[in-house]
């Protein structure tokens, strides 16, 4: 005869300690026909431990034991029936994948949902467009005060921010340049290279990854936020157009304050670079001025404005279709955010060098 | 377990004053729980039962009074004394309050993991048996919270309220959102395990139903106080105008001839 006796306090953070030996013990060769496991010496007992012990005598029966509890209590007998009662029988697992089958899953995966995606995307600037085409044709539908206020909040509000950093990146390159450019007596030409730089491409990537990273992440929250408390349903039950409400004053907010921006962006980066040439190359702000006229055409300036729509509706649409593709979770609100951060910064960059073959090709 | 004539307090709070700011919520509010009975939470809409079950476990700092959970005023312990006491109480939130993040089993392992060192088997063997005892099915373990229902998600809460076998178990409205049937089987559900577990639950409710069912007692919040205490036979007997209206109302004379 096998006898288990259990002794003490067998509530739940003891039953580390235990559960390998009864599972060993039920792992082992016996040689007896019955088995008794003694409950007098519980002190404390819990459904954890009744589950553990309701286990063990499952397992020696299934050995051809005649299993008996003694000393149980009433409590006990209870909470053992109660356990055994709620035993669900052991679901065979799935064996481990190999890392190479899981390698090529992966890849896969993530090619298809490329792929989902990129149709996804191309549906949504679709609806976008429609949406603002009915806006059109019944300007009445537009959303005034959203339109507004997305404008104070992602332009206005994003001025500070954008100032500071065209300064410094405006100086930093006058300095760099105006270094190199003394290498060859030519550093006059580093107001050439400052107008340049700044007015065609720097001015406008850094304004449109700053906003990328200010605005395009608000957007989704916002509006993931919203889809997760099914605020965007109960609009639709209303019979309210979250296209309407949401989506458009932020889309068209965007694509106006951007290119505003840019042109202040372009400016703060002109004045970095004239303190640096004013300390650096002892060049007053009147010829520093004259040369950067005669450094610039229309197109120079047109270049880098001409992209900014472009970048704040991508940016735009990013954020607003992660946003609406978010789902239950608190974490899906925080992939998005991050999903869409990194894809408009992504695409901003993509489409600054489609730009740039673009204009070269036209011969601008 | 608590035997007539000799019942032990679990909790007692005394004197509780609460407000959000010039707003009071409890004034002078006393009541004693018993180890091992059920008592049912009621009052109006905005009279503070939520409030008082947050400000028990010490979710919320009441103003005034004294509250003791377990003979000990958790309020005057150091944070790490106060934390071993938390994990014999468990909380169902009005929603289940599941972690988005985890699944079913993984947010009923959280006090596992958190508080104990068990071995994987073990937990999942544990989770299992949680899962079934609140009524899941048993692949309910591996969906995450925003693919279940409403009702699905309270057995959910209630399973990792269950997790570390709590002493107390707070219920705020627990059927609130479920079908009758679902709501009955709730009821049953927590009668079983009151039966089994020697719990002692405290439960806020609305549901005329799950009082009669369930409680041993029952607690009326008006006026900023506990007004009555007793079983439901006191209740039906008082001519308080607000007990009197709950308890004699049409939906009450409906739960009453359902028993």
């Amino acid at each position: 005869m096998l006898r288990v006796e259990a002794l003490g306090d067998w509530r739940i953070a003891a039953l580390s300690a235990v559960d390998g030996e009864l599972r060993a013990l039920a792992g082992r060769k016996i040689e007896a026909e019955r088995a008794v496991i003694d409950f007098s010496g519980i002190t404390r007992f819990d459904t954890s431990s009744a589950a553990v012990l309701d286990r063990t005598a499952r397992l020696l029966e299934e050995k051809g034991l005649r299993v008996e509890f003694e000393g149980a209590s009433d409590a006990q007998r209870r909470l053992l029936d109660k356990v055994d009662a709620c035993d669900t029988p052991d679901r065979p697992k799935s064996p481990p994948v190999p890392f190479y089958i899981e390698i090529v899953d992966r890849i896969g995966a993530t090619m298809r949902d490329m792929g989902e995606e990129a149709r996804g995307m191309l549906g949504f600037v679709g609806a976008v467009v429609s949406a603002i085409g009915r806006t059109v044709a019944n300007p009445r539908r537009f959303r005034f005060v959203p339109f507004v206020h997305h404008m104070e909040k992602s332009g206005f509000d994003a001025l500070p921010l954008v100032c500071l950093l065209t300064f410094l990146i405006g100086a930093v390159v006058a300095q760099q340049g105006a270094v190199q450019l003394r290498q060859f007596g030519a550093e006059v030409f580093t107001v050439n290279l400052i107008a340049i730089i700044f007015l065609r491409e720097v001015g406008l990537l850094l304004t449109a990854i700053i906003v990328a990273g200010r605005s395009g992440s608000a957007f989704t929250a916002e509006i993931g936020s919203m889809k997760m408390r099914e605020e965007i349903d109960a609009m639709r039950a209303l019979g309210l157009d979250p296209m309407d409400m949401l989506v458009i004053p932020r889309v068209m907010a965007l694509t106006v304050t951007l290119p505003l921006l840019t042109f202040i962006a372009d400016l703060m980066g002109l004045l970095g670079g004239g303190v640096v040439v004013f300390f650096m190359l002892d060049m007053s702000p009147g010829v520093y001025l004259t040369r950067v006229q005669e450094a610039v055409d229309f197109w120079t300036v047109a270049v880098g404005l001409i992209k900014a729509p472009f970048m704040a509706a991508v940016i735009a649409l990013v954020g607003c279709r992660a946003g609406l593709s978010v789902t239950g979770s608190a974490e899906s609100v925080g992939a998005m955010t991050t999903r869409s951060v990194v894809r408009s910064i992504f695409l901003v960059i993509i489409l600054d060098a489609l730009f740039a073959m673009f204009f070269t090709a036209v011969g601008i | 377990m608590s035997m007539a004539g000799k019942s032990e307090p679990i909790i007692e709070v005394e004197g509780l004053m609460t407000a959000f700011g010039d707003h009071v919520i409890h004034e002078n509010l006393d009541l004693t729980v018993n180890r091992g009975e059920v008592i049912g939470i009621v009052g109006g809409s905005g009279t503070g039962k939520s409030v008082l079950l947050r400000t028990i476990l010490g979710l919320k700092q009441p103003d005034a009074g004294r509250i003791r959970v377990f003979g000990i005023d958790l309020a005057e312990l150091p944070e790490e004394e106060r934390r071993l006491h938390e994990r014999r109480w468990g909380v169902l939130f009005q929603d289940g309050a599941l972690f988005s993040a985890l699944t079913v089993a993984e947010n009923i392992q959280v006090p596992y993991r958190e508080h104990l060192h068990l071995s994987p088997e073990l937990m999942d063997e544990l989770a299992a048996i949680k899962i079934a005892m609140v009524g899941l099915r048993p692949t309910a373990g591996a969906l995450y919270p925003s693919e279940l229902s409403g009702g699905m998600r309270k057995r959910a809460g209630l399973a990792r309220a269950l997790a570390l076998d709590p002493e107390i178990l707070f219920l705020d409205e627990p059927t609130a959102g479920l079908d009758p049937i679902g709501a009955a089987a709730f009821d049953d559900l927590i009668n079983e395990l009151k039966e089994a577990l020697g719990l002692t639950v405290f439960l806020v409710t609305h549901d005329l139903d799950t009082l009669h069912a369930t409680c041993d007692r029952i607690a009326v919040l008006a006026e900023k106080h506990v007004i009555l205490v007793g079983t439901i036979d006191d209740m039906l007997r008082s001519d308080h105008p607000w007990i009197h209206e709950y308890f004699h109302g049409p939906r009450a004379r409906a739960a009453l001839a359902g028993k």
